[in-house]
């Protein structure tokens, strides 16, 4: 019997990833349309909105890296060094972002260095995990298991179109999130902001849907090779549908849906993707099995995760019940 | 011009990592102290605690959001600059890793958000919880970080395959030989700093007369601390010590600068080691004492770095003086400690302006002896990346020295900038201090005198607090 456990962990990674880009998502998200709010007080809910919440969103992308080396060292090991540049470009604005929550309360009133800092360094990340996704997608070039490419091989159109969708899409995730959490004129603000992303982000998962198989015949063959067109073809259907839903629940004022739906919009894109990709974890070559670590290893963590992950799903659904319902400009601690 | 790719990746890597740990060794010691405050807050009723219980919870915000934001480029930079490592030990390492993430990262960074904004949205207990909940996080990201480090000390438990290490027992990996000697002397270094950050700015309030009320309480906790830890870690760092010399000696030798395994060591308190021509220039030291305290024997002879061919020597003169300055801070600590526990005996501890004066600049001394503590233990671990398994020369990235060195100057101008800047925000923050109490009590506590009972059962301890003043 093959060892199942590399399957297990590459889904579990799927999860941790895709849970980041939700829930980090939204706050990169809101980051960016802080460009868009000139008013100091709207400003400040705007970031208050998700300050309770960044710290433990962040902390899934570190179980992404970290599942990753935990699980796939030779998977790590390829990919970091291929894509060193982004990687440390999403770092260092990672850092700018982060430290711009409590900078920016602590600087006041000379704190318009930090709101720069917040606006570009979520830009730059959302930007960079997309360039990072594309890169990845388009593949990496490997000879006797290492890194063989060069410094620049992750800059393609490909790469920085993906780029631009992650954008699109983590705003839209941040427009919704400032439906639910916000009241008044930023929140019909946010609506109007959000259905234009709505639309720009269904246009990028068309592009990108289009793209990928026209890119590699493997993708082209997994989706449009019998049977699998046959059970496949509701994706697409579905994506139309929740999409439209959203534009719907934004119409009428809905506070939660939109911000749900976009969501599933992510979980739905993210699973066609993977469906694309899996086995493989550094396209072309290297499949999940190979760049599995050993069994031992793998066995140990995965035990930690199958008791761990939900203890901490459930106390972070209770941290966001504790903050649940609109946002007030008594919300800061400060 | 040719740099070497290798060098500039620990250069990095150094340069990361230090930055990194002087935040998590502060919020360790801090989370833990805000969680007693919230307890004694709960306990007594005490206004007082709360409000110093918020008052650090700022600090601890700034230094906490630095420390989750220099860690997140940690666990991707054993990819980017160091996918070897990854490769060959990951199969023993990751395991650990991915448990800090899950055991530690999650409560902190999770709790962390209702310890900074449940004020007055969550009753008191779950305040306080989350203050544990936090602290417990920190302390089990320590464990497993000083876990996976101390297996690149002390590498046990594993069987090298095809050039891959391989598990064979979790337990002997993860409770390695010099792991409980360094998490020990690793917690106890954290809970010092911090204490030793209270005692400044204690003593800061003290000598500009603020906070009449609030610094008595914080220097006499932070003072009580400095007392206990800083005899402890002198007890603890010898019991590593120990666990050096037996497991890796050419670091003892080089942290003794001990070039002549023939010889019985003098503890030198001054030399200038010179690796090239192998021997030491201008000596100053007490003869046989370094013997006595490695061997426990006055002629007691130990491993010197002659018994280690030259490539397999750490570079001794930054691991032979950076091991003076940790001990030498931590002498200075101890020596504090006695000092104002005598004063404090006396009943003069909070009037000594002559005592307090200078300790409102001592604030760095954790941080500073912290740091070069770990520069000991990790130059000392050359030419190792993990001991006598993996050379740090073999474990490098295939990436160009242009890449590496473009964002090592990038890594040291935003990491320059940020902490100029927290550095900063912190200082401000202190300078504002604590909210005064619904009851401020009068600049100079001598002449205080209760002015109503709005503090529950307050008039009592008000007087008691007045003459403990």
């Amino acid at each position: 019997m093959p060892d199942t456990l590399p399957l297990i962990w590459g889904i579990v990674l799927a999860v941790a990833v895709i849970v980041y880009t939700i829930l980090d998502g939204f706050d990169l998200g809101v980051g960016m349309l802080f460009g868009l709010e000139k008013s100091e007080a709207n400003r400040d809910l705007m970031m208050n909105s998700v300050a309770p919440f960044w710290d433990g969103n962040e902390t899934w992308l570190v179980l992404g890296g970290g599942g990753l080396f935990v699980a796939f060292p030779l998977a790590y090991s390829i990919i970091m060094p291929a894509l060193y540049i982004p990687v440390i470009f999403m770092l260092l604005a990672l850092i700018f972002r982060g430290v711009a929550f409590e900078f920016r309360h602590v600087a006041k009133p000379n704190h318009h260095w930090w709101d720069k800092a917040f606006l570009f360094g979520s830009l730059g990340a959302a930007l960079s995990q997309g360039i990072i996704l594309g890169a990845l997608l388009q593949g990496i070039t490997v000879v006797d298991n290492r890194f063989a490419g060069g410094a620049f091989d992750w800059l393609t159109p490909f790469s920085l179109f993906c780029g631009a969708g992650v954008v699109v899409g983590y705003a839209t995730l941040g427009a919704c999130w400032l439906n639910l959490k916000t009241i008044g004129e930023l929140q019909q603000k946010m609506q109007r902001i959000a259905t234009w992303l709505l639309a720009g982000l269904l246009l990028f998962i068309a592009l990108v849907s289009l793209w990928t198989p026209l890119m590699s015949p493997r993708i082209a063959e997994k989706w449009f090779s019998l049977p699998n067109f046959y059970f496949l073809w509701p994706v697409p259907t579905i994506t139309g549908l929740l999409a439209f839903s959203v534009y719907l629940a934004l119409r009428k004022n809905k506070s939660l849906w939109p911000f749900l739906g976009t969501a599933g919009l992510f979980i739905i894109s993210f699973v066609g993707l993977a469906f694309s990709t899996l086995p493989l974890i550094v396209p072309p070559d290297i499949s999940v099995y190979q760049a599995a670590a050993a069994h031992e290893s793998q066995l140990f963590s995965i035990l930690g995760v199958l008791i761990l992950l939900p203890i901490i799903l459930i106390y972070t659904i209770f941290v966001y019940y504790i903050f649940r319902g609109k946002v007030t400009p008594e919300s800061g601690y400060h | 011009m040719d740099f070497d790719p290798v060098m500039l990746a620990r250069l990095q890597f150094a340069f990361t990592i230090s930055f990194h740990i002087i935040f998590p060794a502060f919020t360790i010691g801090l989370s833990a102290y805000i969680a007693v405050l919230l307890a004694m807050w709960i306990k007594t009723n005490r206004e007082r605690y709360q409000k110093l219980a918020k008052f650090w919870t700022k600090i601890f915000a700034v230094s906490f959001g630095m420390g989750v934001v220099s860690g997140i480029v940690l666990s991707y930079q054993f990819g980017t600059n160091w996918s070897e490592f990854s490769r060959i030990l990951g199969n023993v390492l990751g395991p650990l890793i991915g448990y800090e993430v899950l055991t530690a990262f999650f409560l902190e960074a999770t709790f962390l958000g209702v310890l900074l904004f449940g004020w007055g949205k969550v009753p008191r207990w779950l305040q306080l919880t989350a203050a544990i909940a936090v602290a417990f996080g920190t302390l089990m990201s320590a464990f497993w970080i000083l876990s996976a480090n101390s297996w690149m000390h002390t590498p046990a438990g594993f069987e090298m395959r095809d050039g891959i290490a391989y598990p064979v027992d979790w337990i002997k990996i993860i409770f390695n030989p010099s792991f409980p000697y360094r998490f020990a002397h690793m917690l106890l270094a954290a809970y010092l700093t911090t204490a030793v950050v209270v005692l400044a700015v204690a003593a800061r309030y003290r000598v500009a007369g603020r906070f009449p009320r609030q610094s008595p309480t914080m220097l006499k906790m932070a003072l009580g601390m400095v007392m206990l830890l800083a005899p402890l870690q002198l007890f603890i760092g010898d019991l590593h010590g120990l666990n050096t010399a037996k497991h890796q000696p050419a670091k003892i030798a080089a942290m003794e600068a001990h070039w002549h395994s023939d010889k019985p060591a003098p503890l030198l308190l001054f030399a200038w080691p010179d690796q090239q021509q192998q021997t030491n220039h201008a000596e100053i030291g007490i003869p046989n004492l370094a013997s006595l305290i490695i061997t426990h024997e006055r002629d007691g002879l130990f491993p010197g770095l002659n018994d280690f061919p030259v490539e397999d020597q750490p570079p001794v003169l930054p691991v032979f003086f950076s091991f003076r300055i940790m001990v030498g801070i931590g002498l200075l600590l101890i020596g504090i400690g006695l000092l104002g526990g005598v004063l404090w005996w006396r009943g003069r501890l909070f009037d000594a302006q002559w005592f307090m004066r200078p300790l409102r600049f001592a604030w760095p001394l954790g941080f500073i002896a912290l740091l070069a503590g770990w520069m000991t233990t990790e130059i000392g671990r050359q030419p190792w990346l993990a001991h006598q398994v993996l050379r740090t020369a073999d474990a490098a990235s295939p990436v160009s020295a242009n890449s590496v060195l473009v964002s090592l100057l990038l890594f040291v101008l935003v990491y320059g900038v940020v902490f100029s800047a927290g550095i900063y925000y912190i200082n401000r923050l202190i300078h504002k201090g604590p909210e005064p109490e619904v009851l401020e009590a009068p600049a100079s506590p001598t002449a205080g005198r209760p002015l109503s009972g709005a503090e529950s059962g307050s008039f009592d301890t008000l007087n008691r607090e007045q003459s403990d003043a």
